[in-house]
C-alpha cells in the first residue's frame, strides 16, 4: 500500500477573472507520506492558506488534481466531499473554532456522531483523542473553563478523532504563548509519529522547526525545501553530546 | 567566552582538578563550546598567579586539587552580577554578504536569501530535534511542564534554546530583507521606466562607503 496522504499534481488556483485575476498558487506539486510533518513558509500572499484550503476539500483548484489517500478530490460530488473530509482529514484552526456551548469531550465526538458513528462510541473515539493530547480529564469542561493552550488541544482531539490521517493545522500557535505554542507542537509531532500526515502553515521560524520538512512558497509556487538531517546523532556529535 | 569565570563559578561550588572543571564545564552548556585540557591548566596557573585560586594538595591519585579563595569568590559574584556588554557588534559575514551583494549589479540577492534561509532553517529543524530529545531525557512534560528534574540538565535545554533562538532571529532578518526589497522593488516600478526587474542597482555613493569600511 502506498504511504501517500496528501499529492497536488499541477496544482493552481486563481481567483476572479481577466486583467483583475489573482494567481494564488502556481502549478504546485507537492507530496507528503504517512508519518510527515510538513511546515508550509512565506510571506503574506504567497500562498500558504490557499494551498490548506485546498487540502483540506475547502476550495477546488481552477486546474491540477490533488488526491487525499489516493482519491482525487475533484471528481467527488458535495457529499462524497463531505464524507471524505470528515474520514479522513482534520483540520485545526488559529482561533480553535470550537463550540462554547459543548464540553470539550462533546466538541471532540460531534464530527463522529454527524458521520452516524453511535454516541456512545464517538464519544469513546473522543476520550481517545482527548487523551492522546494528553488533557482526558478535562473532558467534561466547557471552552470557557479551559485556557486558550487546552482549548487548542480540544481543536487538535476533534481533528484527529477516528484516527484521520491527515491533519491540516493553520497558524495553530498563532493566539497562545511560547511554552504553550511548544506543546501544540508536540502533540503534532506526536502525530506525526503515530503514522499522520500532518502540514502546518506558519510564519514563525522556530515552529517550522518542529518539522521534517519546511517547503517555502513565494507568489503561489514552492521556490525551496529544507529537511532536517536524516541522523541527528550527527551534530550530536558535533556538539560533543 | 569567559574560561576563567567559568571555571571560577565551578570552583565555588567545590574544589575540582582539570578534568573534572572540564567535564564540568562540558556537562553544564551541551560540550556546545569544547575546552581542551591545556586551556583549562593554563587558566588555572593564572587564576593562581592571581590568588583568585589556590592548589588543594592532591585527590591521593595525583590529581592536583584546586580551590577557589575569598579574592576568587568576589570576582565571580562581580560576574554573574555585571551584564555581558558586546562593545562592538561580532563580524557577522551574512550581513557583510547581503551588503555587498545588495551593491553590485550582477547577483542575484533573492537567491542569495532564500540559500542561506533554506540552510538557517535546516539548522533549526536540528536543533528543534536535539532539544526534544533533550528535553524527552530531562522528563520534560507534555504540557511543557520543566519538572524538578537535575538542573544539569534544564541548562542543555536553555544553552540549545539560545541556539535556537538566535537561528530563528537570522531567519527572521532574512524575511524582514526580503520583505523589505520586494517593496523596493516595487516603488522602483512605479517610479518610472528607469526601474530594471530584480533588486540589483548601481551602487550609491553611502553603499560603495559601507563595502569599502567592510573590506578594509
Amino acid at each position: 500500500m502506498s504511504n501517500e496522504i496528501l499529492q497536488l499534481e499541477n496544482v493552481s488556483r486563481t481567483y476572479g477573472e481577466g486583467a483583475t485575476s489573482v494567481a494564488a498558487l502556481r502549478s504546485v506539486n507537492l507530496t507528503i507520506h504517512a508519518g510527515e510533518f510538513v511546515a508550509i513558509m512565506g510571506p503574506s500572499g504567497s500562498g500558504k492558506s490557499s494551498l490548506l484550503t485546498l487540502a483540506g476539500g475547502l476550495d477546488q483548484a481552477t486546474s491540477g488534481e490533488i488526491f487525499v489517500e489516493g482519491t482525487p478530490v475533484g471528481g467527488l460530488s458535495i457529499n462524497e466531499l463531505a464524507r471524505l473530509r470528515r474520514r479522513a482529514v482534520g483540520y485545526v484552526f488559529q482561533d480553535f473554532n470550537l463550540v462554547p456551548t459543548l464540553t470539550a469531550a462533546e466538541n471532540v465526538s460531534l464530527p463522529r456522531e454527524l458521520d452516524g458513528t453511535p454516541a456512545r462510541k464517538a464519544r469513546r473515539q473522543a476520550n481517545d483523542a482527548l487523551r492522546l493530547v494528553g488533557i482526558e480529564e478535562l473532558s467534561d469542561r466547557f471552552m470557557d473553563e479551559m485556557s486558550g493552550g487546552q482549548q487548542q488541544r480540544v481543536a487538535i482531539a476533534r481533528a484527529i478523532v477516528g484516527n484521520r490521517r491527515l491533519i491540516l493545522a493553520d497558524e495553530p500557535t498563532g493566539a497562545l504563548d511560547s511554552a504553550t505554542g511548544d506543546g501544540i507542537l508536540e502533540v503534532l509531532r506526536r502525530r506525526a509519529e503515530a503514522g499522520a500526515a500532518v502540514v502546518m502553515v506558519t510564519h514563525e521560524a522556530r515552529h517550522a522547526g518542529w518539522a521534517d520538512r519546511v517547503v517555502f512558497l513565494k507568489d503561489g509556487r514552492i521556490v525551496d525545501e529544507a529537511a532536517a538531517q536524516q541522523d541527528p546523532s550527527v551534530l550530536l556529535a558535533g556538539l560533543g553530546r | 567566552m569567559s574560561i576563567k569565570h567559568s571555571l571560577l563559578a565551578l570552583l565555588q561550588e567545590s574544589p575540582r582538578y582539570g578534568y573534572q572543571l572540564r567535564g564540568e564545564f562540558e556537562e553544564r552548556t551541551g560540550a556546545t563550546w569544547p575546552l581542551n585540557i591545556g586551556q583549562v591548566y593554563t587558566t588555572l596557573d593564572r587564576l593562581e598567579r592571581d590568588a583568585l585560586v589556590q592548589k588543594d594538595g592532591d585527590d591521593g591519585e595525583g590529581h592536583v586539587v584546586y580551590s577557589i579563595t575569598d579574592a576568587g569568590r568576589a570576582e565571580v559574584m562581580g560576574w554573574f552580577a555585571a551584564p555581558v556588554v558586546a562593545s562592538n557588534p561580532p563580524r557577522n559575514e551574512l550581513a557583510i554578504k547581503l551588503a555587498l551583494a545588495l551593491t553590485l549589479t550582477d547577483v542575484d540577492v533573492s537567491a542569495v536569501v532564500q540559500a542561506q534561509r533554506t540552510a538557517s532553517m535546516r539548522l533549526l529543524q536540528d536543533y528543534t530535534r536535539q532539544r526534544r530529545t533533550a528535553a524527552s531525557n530531562a522528563g520534560v512534560q507534555l504540557s511543557g511542564d520543566p519538572g524538578a528534574g537535575d538542573p544539569k540538565d534544564a541548562a542543555w535545554l536553555l544553552v540549545l534554546d539560545s541556539l535556537i533562538f538566535s537561528t530563528e532571529a537570522e531567519v527572521r532578518w532574512l524575511d524582514h530583507c526580503e520583505g523589505w526589497m520586494a517593496k523596493r522593488a516595487a516603488s522602483r516600478t512605479k517610479v518610472g521606466p528607469r526601474s530594471v526587474a530584480g533588486l540589483a542597482e548601481p551602487p550609491t555613493a553611502r553603499a560603495a562607503k559601507v563595502s569599502k569600511a567592510v573590506s578594509e
